[in-house]
């Protein structure tokens, strides 16, 4: 009998100091920051083109986070990041006004080029090479299509492209059945369901 | 021996004995080859000629750079006529660099490198460098550049060579004809190969259904007491690596891992016999056995064709249409792919050129799933094509992923089975290209947060400097005005450095 006692005793006196130690960690070394912001920087492009309107990308993040900003500002993300951002915040966005071009990236036209350096200052991610009075070029791999460039172009030299379809980003398209059976089994239940 | 069992697979009309009993017949040499710079997995070779070259048999015309890639040959002596874009052999049709070469009729051979005189006392090193010198890829289909495999043997504790001679897609039969014709020359090939990947074993697997090939196979290793040849049941994709090591060694590849962290690395018959002949004579890869059939072709036959040949040259070559094809597919039935445009050429991947006719392609409409659980019984890799194909139909491709599409090698049992010929593999090509992008998408943005925080710093450290002199200077008085550096310049020459060291 006292064999039991003691065990009881001795479990509860333990789980009372360990629930103690972890109410007083949560309590004291509690992180401040908030969980949603850092996930939404983290979704981010995150090179910082301040096209949204913000000084960057974690001010746009905080500003999501408080929902203060609309989720469609970020032109970089395009619509991959605000189809994303409107499943994590639980926002519906409205896309019927956002034309979706796909994703683009700058392109010199090189005649037109004078060698002003004004784009290579510009570009956040330095995907734009070129010296004074030479010609400048976009390391395509490096560009994310911010168009930041675009604007800062005195000549109207750069001018947004889509990326070419290649043997190497080619993939099949969705197949499309003519799929009657299904259709009929969905509309008594959408009759129905009014 | 022993065999172990594979899960699910089908068993199609094998319709080989339409080109089976065809001895291997040599395609006369057309009028241009078409020689595109990518034939492999991985980076496209770097043109080294230009146009109105002269060019010897052998003579490499783009050399592989890269990690990943294999060099491309002249298959004939001729001029280069132009480096051009072509249409691919590829669903899509679309074009891609393409070296095309006018032959001049005399078939010369270049200079070759020499042959190794004793490979087998040769260290792995020459060989695989051979190897990777002559454009060998992995012919059952995949292209992978074989040298790459060959270096396996130094990062890995290899026991067995497998050399995949299963062919189990219907129609196909130039790896049989192969392995009838040139058995010994195969076998020399894979000791060479199991000599440079610390192999102590050579195991060749043949499906039950070529008993002809099997016994050559059989008496030509006899006199190796190291290599032997299993004879593996009739069970569709028997061919598909990770299914014919496990048949044979019961060892069960895992999701997202190689064959050859299980010890065992899986070559092709045909990729054996390459090797033979770069490795004994020099001669690069130049020329593949090619089969030609279907119900639509005249004569089926087993053709071999140089590289380049463009496939209405190859299909003339074979008689011509006899019927309408419905579909010309590249490879086998099942795991094939449509091809848009005959203009395409041949290249080293290219098993075979089916012309299929309406009856054999049994095109219907799809209907609605009837949840028998068929797909499920046949996927071969214990996947449930049935749920991933309703997520992906739902644009749910995470989902899909979840469940392991990735996994999936689109061998097509899961669609052949189908009572209501749901297109299953089509479902899964489509999200697996889709999710390929997504996540090449997700690389690029991360390498560039990557370049925008670099730049963020550097720019900092550059505002810092510039304050830092301004303070020393300011004691100096106000000398001659500060050299001023556009910001500009020094940042460019920076990101000129990061960019190579990025690169």
């Amino acid at each position: 009998m006292s064999g039991m006692l003691i065990a009881i005793g001795s479990l509860t006196l333990i789980g009372l100091t360990l629930g103690t130690v972890l109410g007083a960690a949560a309590r004291y070394f509690a992180v401040k920051e908030d969980p949603l912001e850092e996930e939404l920087k983290a979704m981010m492009p995150g090179s910082q083109c301040g096209q949204c309107g913000y000084v960057g990308c974690a001010q746009y993040a905080g500003a999501l986070a408080k929902g203060e900003a609309p989720i469609t500002l970020c032109a970089p993300g395009g619509k991959v990041l605000i189809e994303a951002l409107s499943e994590k915040l639980g926002v519906v966005a409205d896309l019927s006004g956002l034309e979706d071009k796909g994703p683009e990236h700058a392109f010199i036209v090189e005649d037109l080029c004078i060698g002003c350096t004004r784009c290579v200052r510009e570009c956040s991610t330095d995907a734009i090479m070129g010296a004074n009075k030479l010609m400048h070029t976009i390391i395509i791999d490096a560009c994310h299509g911010c168009s930041k460039c675009v604007k800062v172009c005195p000549t109207d030299a750069i001018v947004m492209v889509q990326y070419p379809v290649t043997l190497r980003n080619w993939h099949w398209p969705k197949p499309v059945i003519e799929d009657m059976q299904h259709r009929r089994a969905d509309e008594p239940q959408a009759l129905s369901a009014e | 021996m022993k065999l172990f069992p594979i899960r699910g697979g089908i068993h199609p009309e094998y319709r080989k004995e339409q080109a089976s009993e065809k001895a291997i017949v040599v395609m006369p040499m057309p009028a241009a080859l078409y020689i595109p710079l990518q034939q492999h997995i991985g980076a496209p070779a770097e043109v080294l000629v230009a146009e109105g070259d002269l060019v010897k048999k052998g003579q490499m015309v783009a050399r592989n750079q890269g990690a990943v890639s294999a060099s491309q040959h002249a298959p004939t002596s001729g001029r280069i006529k132009t480096v051009t874009d072509v249409t691919a052999p590829h669903p899509s049709g679309l074009p891609q660099t393409t070296i095309i070469l006018e032959p001049d009729g005399r078939d010369e051979w270049g200079e070759l490198p020499e042959p190794i005189p004793d490979p087998f006392t040769a260290d792995a090193h020459t060989i695989n460098d051979r190897v990777a010198q002559s454009g060998i890829v992995g012919m059952g289909g995949a292209a992978f550049p074989s040298a790459i495999k060959l270096n396996l043997g130094e990062q890995k504790k290899l026991d067995i060579l497998l050399l995949n001679g299963a062919e189990c897609e219907p129609y196909l039969t130039c790896d049989d004809r192969v392995m009838r014709e040139y058995a010994d020359e195969i076998i020399d090939g894979a000791r060479i190969m199991a000599h440079a990947l610390g192999t102590p074993r050579v195991v060749i697997g043949i499906e039950q259904n070529k008993p002809q090939a099997i016994a050559t196979m059989t008496k030509a290793v006899s006199a190796f007491s190291n290599v032997e040849v299993i004879a593996v049941p009739v069970q569709y994709p028997m061919g598909s690596e990770r299914h014919l090591v496990q048949a044979i060694t019961g060892r069960e590849t895992p999701a997202l891992k190689l064959a050859a962290d299980l010890g065992v690395v899986v070559h092709n018959v045909a990729t054996a016999r390459a090797v033979h002949h770069a490795v004994r004579f020099g001669r690069p890869l130049v020329a593949r056995v090619v089969t030609v059939s279907g119900g639509a072709i005249r004569e089926p036959n087993n053709v071999l064709t140089p590289i380049g040949a463009r496939l209405a040259d190859l299909v003339e070559f074979c008689g011509g249409f006899s019927a309408r094809p419905e579909s010309v597919v590249n490879g086998g039935p099942m795991m094939g792919q449509p091809l848009a445009s005959l203009e395409a050429p041949v290249v080293k991947g290219t098993s075979g050129i089916l012309a299929l006719t309406v009856e054999e392609i049994n095109d219907r409409p799809a209907n609605a799933c009837i949840r028998c659980g068929s797909c499920v019984t046949v996927c071969p890799c214990g996947l449930s094509p049935v749920d991933m194909a309703a997520f992906i139909r739902k644009d749910n491709l995470d989902v899909a992923a979840k469940l392991g599409v990735m996994d999936c090698f689109s061998c097509g049992s899961c669609s052949y089975v189908c009572p209501s010929h749901i297109p299953l593999v089509h479902y899964f090509n489509y999200a697996k290209g889709v999710l390929r992008e997504l996540e090449n998408d997700r690389r690029k943005s991360e390498r560039i947060k990557t370049l925008a925080e670099v730049r963020t710093i550097r720019i900092e450290k550059a505002a810092e400097a510039k304050r830092a002199a301004l303070a020393a200077r300011k004691p100096a008085a106000d000398a001659a005005p500060s050299g001023n550096v556009p910001s500009g310049n020094t940042g460019e020459i920076k990101a000129a450095t990061e960019e190579k060291v990025n690169a």
